[in-house]
């Protein structure tokens, strides 16, 4: 078991930051004195004791704006923290090449989308454009990745239909707004989406065909959705199950790591499994939903 | 016939453009060429505007003509009237000349009422002839006209109080509000402006770019952002002109004239007195998936009602910066300024009016980024010496380290001072990780007021040498705007789009939203706000 405290300039000293705005007045001597006391009050009880007004300014008439500096008494287990671990390995974009064509022996089929209102694509186009983030190229670049950029505000009935249409290995989605919410639900209606047997909604016989065409030779059983993939900013990414998708990328993701992660999760750790079986263990995601 | 004396007003006086002094020597054959390409790409386009009508520049003829309101499910009269035109007579005459035609049999007592029975399914439209028809164009032009008569006394009546109550010095400081209710914008611009803001903009929901009608009332509820409705328009002027006496200069108002209604909303921004308004001639193309075609035709009538209304446009060019990257994409801005220009200019803007957008987007892990920074907004601002340019502040390169970030917004404001823009969009050092607060929005004014009190006056000591890093960027991307000006003149403008020119996305012609909602005009097309607005499209026999 390891303890540690934050670490202003000496081992344990605990020193921390804050700033906050509280809606008081800041305008005279007393009122000032008044709202810093209202500061301190609240870092005290945040844990920092003692603490410190460094800073106090009058925002117009109604609020002031703080930054304190105090000691926090809190310690932090390091043996209690957990993390996701990366479970896939990062990949060079020639590995990721090389393990979707020994595997496939085809191109992997990416769709991507910002979908409901969210117009916000710059996410999205990080990871899927040619010109990428990061220093790192967008999955465009892959030569073995066929990218389908549907941009922004797409329904998910659309994105679904396309995604048929398209025979996609996975489905990007992108999500920005967070008003109300709005990237969990955004996620949700995905999962939901992909969650109904394809066959409900066939249109046609043909249709029919070509999807069973791309099932593998597993028989009766129901051909695999494509992986489900939601990024964003404000995402945690321990939420995937919940979400009922299959893989959540946060603030900060490359394009190397989503594409590690789609050689990964559709050619199996071996690099050679069937893709239907390796559908298995994101089904199970779907079902809890 | 009340219609006829619809001379423009004056155009007002461009607000204080700074003198610009040349520092970067460029070869005005050079500028000159620059600016013939632009046209030759522009020409085809307004052609095919002048050309083509669409469902919103008709309702935008409505709005004009004082229809305002929805039904009960808050669908507004003007789309109900024109669905119901487009139905029984379709739009290729354009809506006036049914309507007004209607009204004139005198079975409807007036527009409104005219609008519910055309929902009720009980008018009937059809496109007259001879004296029916110069009956009905008479009383559109009439009616519309009188729409524009309002237009130009909210001219009149900004100009007015500018020169009562006193105009900002520039730059101005832009600053804008989010909240999605508007009844929580007011006191927020209130305050902005109190805190120095020149100019509040007010963001749109997300999404009603993509809604084929403008909504209405006051309302309270949008997702990262407020509703463009004519009734918000109205209560925001209001109290922005509330603090605009208290504070002793005009405080602007800007909003979206983007989208499937841009016609529409640029009509209600004329007539509510909004006073610049974001209008780029590809945004909606690029970023949003709005048809090319619908773009292009529903511009040109939204620059000619903002020309009209005095309003500045602000273009979108710091958008492409967020998808390109900003050295490699430099020259895309530039010819997107100067397609902007042109377009702007056709339709009738000023260079006053042209607020031609920019960015500091450069990764700061670029060696000299600040040069080259320097650079872009420098040429931008000898490029177009007389306009208004509005500077975007990094969102790109804002990581999350606020104090990182603060360095950077610092690095723009002075960038920004030292090249004259006219127009300062602030950053916040919290950008991409939640919307402004308060202390956000403090802070940063309290940057940038620290950066022009310093350095306001360093410009007229920015002198880069001729073989200076700064003067041979600037010449390098004024080349590469040549040369990618005369590739889109040669293959047009709508295949350069299709191709991913701008911003990487590619756009085909007929991909997007809103193509069904674009008409051929025929030969008898009709739009009474068109020929008053455009001397180009002279009167046909309606007015004596």
């Amino acid at each position: 078991m390891k303890i540690i405290r934050p670490y202003g300039d000496t081992t344990g000293d605990g020193r921390v930051q804050l700033s906050f705005t509280l809606p008081v007045p800041a305008g005279d001597p007393a009122q000032r004195a008044r709202a810093e006391g209202a500061a301190l009050q609240l870092a005290a009880k945040m844990g920092m004791d003692p603490a410190m007004v460094v800073h106090t300014k009058a925002m117009g008439p109604d609020f002031t704006f703080f930054i304190v500096y105090g000691q926090v008494q809190h310690l932090v287990d390091l043996s209690a923290v957990t993390v996701a671990e990366r479970e896939y390995p990062l990949l060079s974009p020639q590995e990721v090449n090389l393990r979707i064509r020994t595997a496939l022996g085809r191109k992997l089929v990416v769709v991507g989308a910002c979908v409901g209102t969210d117009a916000h694509t710059v996410g999205i186009d990080a990871i899927l454009n040619v010109k990428g983030h990061a220093g790192e190229k967008g999955l465009e670049y892959y030569r073995e990745i066929r990218v389908v950029n549907l941009g922004a505000q797409v329904s998910v009935d659309e994105l679904a239909a396309r995604a048929k249409r398209e025979h996609a290995d996975a489905v990007l989605v992108s999500q920005v707004v967070t008003q109300r919410d709005a990237h969990l639900a955004g996620a949700r209606a995905l999962a939901t989406a992909f969650s109904c047997p394809p066959q409900t909604d066939m249109a046609n016989a043909a249709e029919t065909a070509e999807i069973a065409e791309m099932a593998e030779p597993a028989g009766s059983e129901p051909p695999p959705r494509p992986l489900l993939v939601v990024g964003g900013p404000r995402f945690d990414a321990s939420m995937a199950a919940d979400l009922g998708v299959d893989k959540i990328f946060g603030r900060g993701t490359t394009p190397r790591e989503v594409a590690s992660y789609l050689a990964y999760a559709v050619t199996g750790p071996g690099g050679g499994a069937a893709r239907a079986g390796q559908q298995e263990k994101p089904r199970t995601g779907t079902a809890a939903i | 016939v009340t219609a006829a004396p619809l001379a423009p007003p004056q155009a007002s006086p461009p607000p204080q453009a700074a003198t610009v002094t040349p520092k970067l020597g460029l070869d005005s054959a050079v500028v000159a060429e620059a600016r013939r390409l632009a046209e030759v790409a522009g020409r085809p386009i307004v052609e095919m505007a002048r050309t083509h009508t669409t469902v919103s520049v008709e309702r935008a003829v409505l709005r004009l003509a004082d229809l305002e309101g929805a039904d009960e499910d808050g669908m507004p009269w003007v789309n109900r009237l024109t669905e119901a035109v487009r139905t029984q007579t379709g739009l290729t005459h354009g809506v006036a000349l049914p309507v007004w035609d209607a009204l004139v049999r005198g079975d409807h007592r007036d527009l409104p009422g005219l609008a519910r029975a055309a929902a009720a399914g009980t008018a009937r439209f059809r496109i007259p002839t001879g004296d029916q028809a110069a009956a009905a164009r008479h009383a559109a032009t009439h009616a519309v006209g009188a729409g524009l008569h309002r237009i130009d006394a909210r001219r009149a009546e900004r100009q007015a109080m500018i020169q009562r109550i006193g105009e900002p010095a520039m730059p101005w400081i832009y600053l804008i509000v989010a909240t999605g209710d508007i009844y929580e914008d007011i006191p927020q611009a209130q305050a902005a402006a109190r805190e120095g803001a020149d100019i509040i903009a007010v963001i749109r929901s997300t999404g009603q770019s993509l809604l084929d009608y403008v909504p209405e009332g006051a309302t309270r509820e949008g997702y990262a952002g407020t509703y463009a409705t004519q009734q918000n328009f109205r209560l925001m002027r209001a109290a922005l002109d509330d603090v605009s006496r208290e504070l002793g200069r005009y405080v602007r108002l800007t909003n979206y004239a983007s989208g499937l209604c841009m016609p529409e909303i640029a009509t209600l921004a004329g007539l509510e007195r909004l006073d610049m308004m974001l209008n780029d001639c590809m945004y909606g193309i690029i970023f949003r998936d709005i048809n090319p075609q619908r773009t292009f035709i529903d511009q040109r009538f939204a620059r000619q009602i903002h020309a009209r209304a005095g309003i500045i446009i602000n273009t979108g060019e710091d958008n492409y910066l967020t998808t390109a990257d900003a050295v490699e994409g430099a020259h895309t801005v530039v010819v997107s300024q100067l397609l902007n220009e042109y377009f702007g200019k056709e339709a009738g803007l000023t260079d006053a009016q042209l607020g031609l957008g920019h960015a500091f987007e450069i990764n700061p892990a670029v060696p000299d980024s600040f040069l080259l920074e320097l650079a872009h907004a420098q040429l931008v601002r000898e490029l177009f010496p007389d306009a208004p340019l509005k500077y975007m502040p990094p969102t790109k390169h804002m990581t999350g380290n606020i104090f990182g970030g603060y360095l950077l917004d610092a690095f723009f404001n002075l960038c920004g001072v030292m090249t004259g823009q006219s127009i300062l969009l602030i950053g916040m050092m919290t950008e991409g990780i939640h919307t402004p607060y308060l202390a956000d929005r403090d802070l940063a004014l309290e940057n940038v007021r620290y950066v022009r009190e310093a350095a306001g006056s360093l410009g007229a000591d920015f002198r880069p040498g001729p073989s200076s890093p700064i003067t041979r960027r600037a010449h390098q991307v004024l080349d590469e705007s040549v040369q990618l000006l005369r590739k889109i003149g040669t293959e047009g403008l709508l295949a350069a789009i299709a191709d991913g020119t701008f911003g990487i996305t590619k756009r085909p012609p007929d991909g997007g939203r809103g193509l069904d909602g674009v008409i051929r005009r025929a030969e008898g097309y009709f739009n009474p706000a068109a020929e008053l607005l455009s001397p180009a499209e002279p009167l046909k026999g309606a007015v004596s």
